[in-house]
């Protein structure tokens, strides 16, 4: 399509490569200096909700102390255990970390998405662009890859480390992953369902497409309305069990297990660990607002119209999800681990599942042109039927349950 | 070059700065650092006092249950995300058949379920 619109854009192979590292730089340089404003931005905003002050002595309010901290690490010891299987042990920090990097390439950060010619088309050097890395045509399912082989880097590190905890924190760590990894891929099957393609840039172009309005006010067209906030919150939930974070961190469950999978990493391999973390959480932030809040998409408002207010409409919408996450660690408690596998299998993937049948139902009515009286009759028939379906299950559940103690009295006397 | 190489080539490329990336760190990191091993300080952490037994212990067979379950929903995922995006070419037939997949998987979560297999004890 691009190649179309410029001819000199197929002969150009010099320019075509210099944009590209172009974006590469500029995206690692953004990712590891929002990495570094993320840390302390937890630490500090955690230490305002627990009444501390928090880091700050380093820069300007603490600002430096994340860099601080890993100066720090690169001159510390590296402890490679007697017991350790040494090249598991080393791989694990690439796994971990690469795939981390690698999810922000599919994430559009910006582009003019107003009005009826607003494509999100960037022009750069005379070359006609995206504000993302790459937009690989299968550009969501490479997140789901991605944070699949990252479960790898967890492994390995605890089965590398020949050590008990890591061991345990690994495994709780996959099973944790995978049992939540379904529940993710089917909120983002909704949205797929939402807008026919898997291209991240699709997405945002669908989301950016004038809504239904209500009297005077428009209601964006974004997929957190569109999808009916259920996909929505089921991937947010997902996708902090995914990423580790409270209230989903058993994972390293300082009670229980030290450290977790990391317990036996210092030194630099363990800042590269912390470093992934961060940056998971960040490129998370950033695929939930892709997914479910028009990414870059938003009105000019009073500012003057051009390319960068998609940036900072992305940016905002960022922020939010950041705040979020940290809120979450500020407040939640831990949760059990048979509570956390029991919302997983038994709540978020049948609801997840029931919900994308409804929706394509809405879809396939909406192309066939049903009346609304037949698209509603459909929603309330079919809700009616999952309701009546999740009664009985938690009937048999409970008369199966309140049998089994009878019996057991039963047998005591 | 077409647009679909180019932008498969461009995370490629990316990849590729990453890995350098995590190789730079540990490289510079292990030109400053101290290396000082000796046997105490290369022993498995385990709180301080001696560790004992062996160091791979069995873990829960459950943790094995629910992968092979994740193994059922990830090739699930793999027949939804293609007519998710070609729902338009199915219409009624396309969905009355997913929903019959769908309906056949849950039953298989259920029957899961109803194993036990589900509860954590």
């Amino acid at each position: 399509m691009i190649l179309g619109l410029d001819p000199l854009y197929v002969g150009d192979f010099m320019g075509d490569l210099l944009v590209t590292l172009l974006k590469v730089v500029v995206a690692f340089v953004f990712l590891l200096i929002s990495v570094m404003l993320m840390v302390w931005f937890e630490r500090k905003l955690i230490s305002d909700m627990q009444n501390r002050i928090g880091p700050s002595i380093a820069g300007p309010w603490g600002i430096l102390q994340t860099l601080a901290d890993g100066i720090k690490l690169f001159f510390k010891e590296d402890l490679v255990p007697d017991n350790a299987d040494r090249f598991a042990f080393k791989l694990a920090p690439y796994l971990s970390l690469v795939p981390a990097f690698l999810v922000f390439a599919v994430v559009p950060l910006g582009g003019d998405f107003n009005g009826d010619d607003g494509d999100g088309v960037v022009t750069m050097f005379g070359h006609d662009t995206f504000l993302q890395v790459a937009d690989p045509p299968m550009g969501i399912l490479f997140f789901l890859a991605m944070s699949s082989i990252a479960i790898y880097g967890v492994m390995l590190a605890g089965w590398g480390s020949g050590s008990k905890y890591p061991l345990l924190g690994s495994v709780r760590a996959s099973a944790q992953m995978v049992s939540y990894e379904a529940a993710l891929g089917l909120a983002i099957a909704a949205v797929v369902l939402q807008t026919g393609s898997l291209s991240t840039h699709d997405m945002v172009l669908d989301q950016a497409a004038p809504g239904f309005s209500l009297g005077a006010f428009g209601i964006p067209n974004w997929n957190i309305i569109v999808t009916g906030f259920v996909p929505f919150v089921v991937f947010l939930i997902a996708g902090t069990a995914e990423l580790n974070r409270p209230p989903f961190d058993l994972v390293e469950a300082e009670q229980e297990l030290v450290g977790g999978f990391h317990t036996e990493y210092s030194s630099i391999r363990f800042a590269l660990f912390f470093l992934a973390e961060f940056m998971n959480t960040i490129t998370m932030s950033a695929v939930i607002v892709t997914l479910f809040l028009g990414g870059p998409a938003g009105p000019a408002l009073f500012l003057p119209e051009g390319w960068w207010i998609g940036t900072v409409w992305f940016f905002l919408k960022l922020f939010i999800f950041l705040f979020m996450f940290v809120w979450f660690r500020a407040t939640l408690p831990r949760f059990r681990y048979d509570q956390l596998m029991d919302l997983g299998w038994k709540l978020l993937i049948p609801l997840s599942l029931a919900w994308f049948i409804m929706l394509a139902g809405l879809r396939v009515g909406d192309s066939e042109n049903w009346s609304t009286t037949k698209t509603y009759a459909f929603v309330l028939g079919f809700m009616a039927f999952c309701g009546l379906m999740a009664t009985l299950l938690t009937a048999a559940i409970n008369t199966a349950r309140s049998e089994r103690i009878k019996a057991m009295e039963d047998a005591n006397g | 070059m077409s647009d679909y190489l180019r932008s498969y080539l461009t995370v490629g490329i990316f990849g590729l700065v990453g890995v350098a990336l995590v190789g730079v760190f540990l490289g510079l990191g292990r030109i400053l650092r101290p290396d000082h091993p000796n046997l105490a300080k290369n022993e498995a952490y385990e709180s301080g006092v001696e560790p004992t037994g062996d160091m791979w212990s069995q873990a829960n067979i459950r943790y094995y249950v629910f992968a092979l379950l994740f193994v059922m929903f990830d090739v699930e995922a793999v027949f939804i995300f293609p007519w998710a995006a070609r729902l338009e070419a199915y219409e009624v037939f396309g969905l009355i058949e997913m929903a019959i997949f769908i309906f056949i998987l849950l039953l298989g979560l259920i029957y899961a379920w109803r194993k036990g297999v589900l509860k954590w004890v």
